[in-house]
């Protein structure tokens, strides 16, 4: 009995040695994350890149920090859990603007509503008679490609008038760079106006200006980018210093590119012939290629985000009357498809697509298709059952 | 469990009075005798645990010493990501003890956490004891709210970690400024027991923090209520427990207040926000096995604006079960009374009760963990304990959790 318990004990001891790493859960499969940085950066970018992640997963805002008083959320990763899309409590407001003209509504708090605030703190209210639309948090994964196709690229895409009578007519949203922007060095200039690519409008120049927005409308933190405190109207000093700001942008550059899953699978094979057949790849192009950037492993790759960033007409089914920039309120850009198998990962495992989460499945999704898309929603109703699941099956592997 | 660690150290140390023991252990006290309050030693409740301690007093100083050190190696993984073996010194106590009268003793326990980042007085209580069943006690007192935050030095416990329900749910160790009551009553082979407090309390930190989510413990970075009540609201504490010899003990607890900055300068800048924390806690021995179950629950209401964010819960339940099987009791090397001990713990603890306003999903935020253990208790004053934790969190949307697991060996002890 002694020799036994002192078996016993000294096996207790050595317990830890035997903890390899089999008693540890195993890593989940690359292609099953959105997250996690593209292949080929350096120590330095490494390095970038992970302090990006901390400033945009860990990092929650406080009172102390700077947070609101009115805000949305209270930091970038409670929006975009997992980098994926994100789920209707986080979904945000802007109003104001219903045509080309402009917004209407920024002296009573537009663009963006701060519905949320600290306690003592009455919300921001939603003006009476003011357009609006809800927004989902799209996912991040790779924007920093997106970010880099050539301008050039982007328009030899567009087809304003239809010249081709295929029924699609993409074209860009022409914004106004704010003063803290300079256009890239390829970049194609319209009476003053450049390309926007980022936001369900199209109404965002890069990524830079998207986080400056972010921080600033979503979660009430100024910087130097974005000055003005949302509830006061007032400039105030950076709460968010410049370096974090381009950490967190560094982040976003590069993450990497959703990765395919089941490829190779007979139905999802059948599925892309049905998705390239029914039309959908007319807005959802399946290759787009990077063109130069300080980055290399972002540089000159052949991407397939399965858009073409561009804005088209959805018709009624989907215009709420609110616009951004030169799109109208029909219009939307096309949202990449990359990554839509595993939106379900980041939203509590329900799918809520399209703009404002209102699809909560890819076929719903497809038949709330209108005005360009129409086209391709009714092939798709024509198709049988098994093609149906095919096709959803396709698109669940991007 | 800590039944088995009082047993065996009443066992070595003879049926004393409990202050007694508390000034005299390993017989080296040269106090003058103080009158036994409690004529029922062997059955201490979870309250007295300030004073289930060694104490080790040297000649004719007015003063007992004693304390407790944790030192631990751990490797976790999480997802298949490791940061490696890493070693910790997460707290090291000292106690200090001294019998003013007859009646009137004080103590304090001061805690240096993290190898020194922290220093915290987690106890620094005079009592006045005008009868057993009424006593007054003033300075620092640790809320009684659940059991363990007045019971938990490490030497008692079997797992190198804190329970997840008890410090990162409730805020273990969560002491305060204030005053109290507390007395015991007797009759055959039941203990009754009561506290009361009214201290200093909580701030806007709980649901205003670096964590993220509605966080009690988010309050103990504020020094300041050992100095003054943030809102000039006093946090009552009330418990009673009730132990019987033969078959344990259970403990009903609340604590609950205002805890914003409601005002300010006589301007009011927000309306009175209140939290109430309930708590349930027992411990036995099931006869025969000699198992020993701990267990404690805990549920935490707090008014948080409906406009605020929603990772700020306004509903957090949680707690934790151990299950301690001893295994042999005799010698084990040079170690004549040393224990093995088999150990077990199932925690969980959902930070945001409730569902999505949006959607009607539930809200998740959630943890739970099982833990196994195997400890050796060369003497009842120090414990050699190996353990393997599992633990599975999701995030406030309730997708796929993120697994945790890892191995620790680790070592406790008082001196």
């Amino acid at each position: 009995m002694r020799i036994s318990i002192r078996i016993l004990f000294l096996a207790g001891l050595l317990a830890p040695g035997l903890g390899c790493e089999k008693t540890f859960p195993g890593a989940p499969a690359e292609a099953d994350l959105l997250d996690g940085p593209v292949e080929g950066l350096s120590n330095d970018q490494a390095r970038q890149f992970l302090a990006g992640d901390i400033a945009f997963n860990n990092e929650i805002f406080t009172v102390a920090t700077g947070l609101g008083p009115l805000f949305v959320a209270t930091s970038c990763g409670s929006c975009h859990p997992g980098d994926g899309k994100g789920h209707p409590t986080n979904a945000l407001i802007r109003f104001g603007q219903s045509d080309s003209t402009g917004n209407q509504f920024l002296h009573l708090g537009g663009p963006q509503l701060q519905h949320r605030a600290l306690p003592g703190y009455g919300p921001e209210q939603l003006p009476l008679g003011a357009p609006f639309t809800k927004l989902l948090p799209p996912a991040n994964t790779g924007l920093g490609f997106l970010e880099i196709v050539p301008d050039a690229d982007i328009l030899a895409l567009a087809d304003p008038d239809d010249l081709d009578g295929d029924g699609i007519s993409g074209r860009p949203n022409w914004v106004t760079l704010p003063g803290y922007l300079a256009p890239r060095p390829d970049a194609v200039a319209q009476h003053g106006k450049y390309i926007g690519r980022f936001g369900k409008k199209a109404a965002v120049y890069d990524l830079l200006q998207q986080t400056a927005n972010a921080y600033n409308q979503d979660m009430g933190v100024t910087s130097t980018y974005a000055p003005t405190d949302t509830y006061s109207g007032a400039e105030i000093d950076p709460e968010v210093s410049n370096r974090t700001v381009e950490d967190v942008v560094f982040y976003l550059r590069t993450l990497k590119a959703p990765i395919t899953r089941n490829a190779s699978g007979p139905d999802v094979a059948t599925g892309k012939l049905l998705f390239e057949q029914s039309g959908c790849a007319g807005c959802h192009k399946p290759v787009l290629r990077t063109g130069a950037s300080p980055i290399a492993a972002l540089a000159f790759r052949e991407i397939a985000p399965y858009t073409d960033l561009l804005l088209h007409d959805m018709g009624p089914e989907l215009d709420d009357g609110y616009t951004e920039g030169t799109a109208l309120s029909s219009e939307w850009r096309t949202p990449p498809l990359w990554g839509l198998g595993l939106s379900k990962t980041t939203q509590g495992g329900q799918y809520y697509l399209l703009h404002d989460g209102r699809a909560n499945s890819i076929e719903a999704a497809i038949l709330l298709h209108g005005g360009e898309g129409t086209g391709s929603r009714e092939k798709f109703k024509a198709l049988s059952e098994t093609e149906r699941r095919q096709l959803i099956a396709f698109l669940e592997s991007l | 469990m800590h039944n088995t660690f009082i047993s065996c150290w009443l066992k070595r140390i003879g049926p004393a009075s409990l202050l007694a023991m508390t000034f005299s252990a390993f017989g080296q006290t040269e106090m003058p005798p103080v009158e036994n309050p409690n004529p029922d030693t062997t059955q201490p409740l979870n309250m007295d645990a300030v004073y289930t301690r060694p104490f080790l007093q040297l000649g004719k100083t007015p003063v007992a010493l004693g304390g407790y050190v944790e030192a631990h190696s751990a490797w976790f993984s999480e997802d298949g990501i490791s940061d490696g073996l890493s070693f910790q010194l997460p707290r090291l106590t000292i106690f200090a003890a001294s019998g003013i009268t007859r009646s009137i003793k004080f103590l304090t326990e001061i805690e240096f956490e993290e190898g020194g980042r922290e220093i915290n007085i987690e106890f620094a209580s005079v009592d006045v004891q005008f009868h057993p069943a009424l006593n007054l006690r003033g300075g620092v007192v640790m809320n009684p709210i659940g059991a363990f935050n007045q019971n938990h030095d490490g030497p008692k416990w079997e797992f190198c970690n804190r329970p997840v329900a008890a410090t990162q749910m409730l805020p273990a160790t969560w002491s305060n400024v204030g005053f109290g009551l507390y007395g015991k009553f007797y009759r055959g082979p039941w203990t009754i027991g009561y506290e009361g407090y009214l201290t200093n309390g909580f701030d806007d930190s709980i649901i205003d923090n670096a964590e993220g989510r509605t966080a009690l413990p988010a309050a103990k970075a504020g020094g300041e209520r050992f100095e003054e009540s943030f809102n000039g609201r006093p946090l009552l504490s009330l418990k009673t427990a009730i132990r019987h010899q033969k078959i344990g003990e259970i403990g009903v607890s609340y604590m609950g207040g205002v805890f914003n900055k409601f005002q300010e300068d006589g301007l009011q800048l927000d309306e009175k926000r209140r939290i109430h924390v309930f708590a349930l806690d027992f411990n036995t021995r099931i006869p025969g096995a000699g198992t020993n179950l701990t267990g404690e629950w805990a549920w935490v209401q707090v008014d948080v604006p409906e406009t605020y964010a929603p990772q700020y819960g306004s509903g957090q339940h949680g707690g934790f079960l151990d299950v301690v099987q001893p295994l042999f009791t005799g010698r084990i090397f040079h170690w004549a009374n040393s224990t093995v001990n088999l150990a077990a713990r199932l925690e969980y603890v959902d930070w945001n009760t409730g569902t999505f306003a949006e959607t009607g999903g539930v809200i998740g935020d959630s943890l739970l963990g099982l833990s196994g253990g195997l400890s050796f208790r060369p003497s009842a004053q120090t414990v050699l304990r190996v353990n393997y934790v599992y633990q599975w969190r999701r995030d406030l949307f309730g997708n796929a959790p993120a697994r945790t697991a890892g191995w620790q060996f680790g070592l406790s002890s008082y001196f």
